[in-house]
């Protein structure tokens, strides 16, 4: 990949998110292994710095980094300087100037891992940033490693239909996806209550050439390849998205019949979820727990797409991935 | 006090003449000023044009409170040497300028620095909490003879507060300059324009709605009232429609627009960068073109500042973290120039107008923004209209460096500040 940082699926091209969706796969193979150490990062320092909560995404880097033989710390907000006040600049620059190879950073505000690299850039720092999630902005690793799965399963994406479903104003996840997905053939739909669509989506869904729709049941007719359901995001909500969860679960939930139906239509149809999931709310225990449901898939894909990332930033595609 | 005077100056745009300025007072103009030369201080104005000196309805100097951002004396200093003669100060300092011991404070220091008027702006309600009126009158009756009130920063969003307040200081003819948008409609982490840039970086925004539907409220409450409302930095076209036909309904309703709003774009926000953030936040090129319309049909009566200075700390935080505000005061008549004026939108003289002569008259300041004519206090300025400005920020009066202007160029730049005869600022540096 050319880019110095990943923030964004929009620093890469069709071709680079190739390329680490291939990496990824030789990476696939080092988790199978008996022993899982390659020593291609030995000598790399990784700091995951999370200032907001991530058991899944920040467990994912750890052992992503140290399969990898990198040195991996984990630094949590609650613990960090921004909790006594210190900018944000000061906070990461120090971190920086330690010497470290690469951040890893999750933050609860939209363009954190941007401003962040913005300033490394600026200070002339070799430190790479790697966006772990920024608010409601992106996930680009989620975004790659929901490709690698799709394509596990499916096989090529170009002409597949995805329908990416629930609190989408509130997801980085689907930011991300919307941006990686095309790039791979596939077609989007985007299903929510007008409430949960970003603002601007009618001429955004326009620009970009995504579908958007407030039917999920007239989604599902269509016979979507894959429904990606999205958390519904309580913690972000300040009230009045939507009457009661029990109306959002019947407009909007993966529910047992729902489910049923949509198999019946589209046997080899898949379900994704990037977790945590709201059982119950946005997606039926049965849903989760199915054959076609490729919620673990994801997660074990995680680590080897995040081997794929750091590989590509810090040790610049020399010689073979694994 | 030596005489000054000004030579070759184009007056408003018009022929070169000279004006000699005695006792802080336009004594002479023409040849009789030249007659009258004696042992004047010369202020060579060759190719220059004189104007009234600039008045800022809308400045934020942070002393007290913040003086790591700005000081009553640094902000004068700004204000000087972009080419103002008074500027009013908001009240959102800590503590608020919400009594008249508060109000004469800042009335002094603006004295004691002595490089323009300094009028401290009230509160309208206690400590900007939007809920009991703040002491109205007795900030009104101080030495400090406060007539412009404001909780700017944030709206006066309960219309009953609203309403005792336009009451209330209709006994003075006093004016409610409000921040226009309803801070219910897009919650507390708003940041910026809503729309679909929004959208896609994943910012909370405020819709243009937000700013209307408030406008339209105050409109109908100046006509329930028969008091004057002022519109702080109208941003959207729907804004400005409703000021339109509030005029047009006969409410006292003015309306203000920032330099930074006839320029600058939301679509600027792309890369996260909080010198972009400011409140109201910046909207799409169709608004920015509606209130370039807006202020050369006079819908909006006044270009201010919003001048935000912060400490550096306080905009390097994640964007939506980030303090709002941007500087102003240096680069004002600049970018108003080079919008309006080298547009051909609008001549010098309505640029005076709008920067000068109609704060003045909204603010009930007397001696600024006055026609210069014999016998009119000497708050002047002189400006080249053909002279390109690149800014930079580091070049700055002001203790901080939030300027969204940094590298750019304009044409029309401010060469000498005059504030009771005495030259505050010449040349990019202020005179104290």
């Amino acid at each position: 990949m050319s880019a110095r940082h990943l923030l964004s699926v929009a620093d890469l091209d069709a071709a680079g998110v190739r390329q680490l969706l291939d990496t990824a796969a030789e990476m696939h193979d080092v988790q199978r292994r008996e022993v899982k150490k390659i020593p291609t990062l030995r000598g790399r320092t990784v700091i995951n710095l999370f200032f907001e909560d991530s058991t899944r995404t920040r467990s994912s880097f750890e052992i992503a980094g140290k399969w990898m033989s990198a040195d991996t710390i984990n630094i949590t907000g609650k613990g960090s300087s921004t909790s006594k006040g210190e900018s944000l600049r000061d906070t990461t620059m120090t971190i920086a100037a330690m010497g470290v190879d690469a951040i890893v950073m999750r933050h609860m505000a939209s363009g954190a891992a941007h401003q962040v690299a913005r300033w490394l850039d600026e200070s002339g720092s070799a430190t790479r940033v790697v966006n772990a999630g920024d608010g409601t902005h992106e996930h680009p690793t989620q975004a790659l490693l929901d490709a690698y799965t799709l394509e596990r399963r499916l096989g090529s994406l170009e002409g597949r239909h995805v329908a990416i479903v629930g609190d989408v104003t509130h997801s980085r996840v689907f930011r991300s996806n919307l941006l990686s997905l095309p790039l791979l053939g596939a077609r989007v739909t985007v299903v929510a209550p007008p409430t949960l669509m970003p603002s601007g989506a009618r001429a955004w869904a326009e620009h970009d050439g995504w579908t958007m729709s407030h039917d999920l049941d007239d989604v599902l007719a269509q016979g979507p390849d894959a429904l990606m359901m999205l958390r519904v995001q309580k913690e972000r909500m300040s009230g009045g998205y939507f009457p009661t969860p029990r109306e959002y679960t019947v407009g909007y939930g993966l529910t047992r019949p729902r489910l049923a139906a949509y198999l019946d239509r589209q046997p080899e149809g898949v379900i994704l979820h990037p977790g945590p999931m709201n059982r119950g709310l946005e997606i039926a225990a049965d849903a989760a727990d199915a054959a076609s449901s490729l919620v673990l898939d994801q997660v074990s894909a995680g680590v080897a797409v995040r081997m794929s990332v750091l590989y590509h930033l810090l040790a610049g595609g020399e010689g073979s991935a694994a | 006090m030596s005489d000054l005077l000004i030579t070759g100056a184009r007056v408003l745009d018009g022929d070169a003449t000279d004006v000699l300025v005695r006792d802080g007072r336009v004594a002479a103009l023409g040849a009789d000023a030249s007659g009258a030369k004696g042992d004047a201080e010369v202020v060579d104005a060759d190719g220059l044009v004189l104007l009234p000196g600039l008045v800022d309805l809308h400045t934020h100097l942070r002393e007290p409170g913040r003086e790591d951002a700005e000081t009553i004396a640094t902000g004068s200093a700004a204000a000087a040497i972009g080419g103002y003669t008074a500027v009013l100060a908001m009240a959102n300092t800590n503590p608020v300028t919400d009594t008249g011991e508060a109000a004469e404070r800042v009335l002094d220091l603006g004295r004691a620095t002595g490089l323009v008027d300094v009028q401290p702006i009230g509160s309208v309600t206690k400590g900007l909490e939007g809920a009991e009126l703040a002491e109205l009158g007795l900030m009104h009756r101080s030495r400090a003879g406060v007539t412009v009130f404001s909780d700017d920063g944030r709206c006066v969003g309960d219309a009953r507060v609203m309403r005792r307040a336009l009451e209330y200081v209709r006994a003075f003819d006093g004016v409610i300059s409000q921040h226009s948008q309803d801070p219910e409609l897009a919650g507390p982490t708003a940041c910026c324009h809503e729309g679909e840039l929004s959208g896609r970086l994943g910012l909370p925004g405020w819709p243009a709605a937000a700013e209307a539907t408030i406008i339209a409220r105050d409109a109908q409450l100046s006509l329930l009232t028969g008091a004057r409302v002022h519109v702080a930095h109208v941003t959207t076209a729907e804004g400005l429609d409703v000021v339109r036909w509030a005029k047009a309904k006969g409410a006292r309703i003015t309306a203000e627009v920032t330099p930074h709003h006839l320029l600058l774009t939301a679509d600027l926000l792309a890369g996260y960068d909080p010198v972009y953030k400011v409140n109201p936040p910046l909207r799409p090129a169709e608004d920015v073109a509606a209130l370039r319309a807006g202020l050369a049909d006079g819908t909006i009566d006044v270009v201010a500042t919003d001048h935000a200075p912060h400490a550096r700390h306080d905009k390097e935080h994640a964007f939506v973290d980030a303090a709002f505000g941007m500087l102003g005061l240096e680069t004002a008549f600049s970018v108003v120039h080079d919008v309006m004026v080298r547009s051909g939108a609008m001549d010098l003289a309505g640029l005076a107008r709008v920067m000068s002569t109609a704060p003045a008259r909204i603010a009930g300041l007397a001696d600024h923004g006055r026609a210069i004519e014999v016998g009119a206090p000497a708050n002047l300025v002189l400006v080249d209209p053909a002279a390109e400005v690149t800014v930079d920020r580091d070049a700055s009066a002001s203790l901080s460096r939030n300027n969204p202007y940094h590298g750019r160029t304009f044409t029309g730049a401010v060469r000498t500040t005059i504030l009771r005869g005495r030259v505050t600022a010449a040349a990019g540096e202020a005179h104290a």
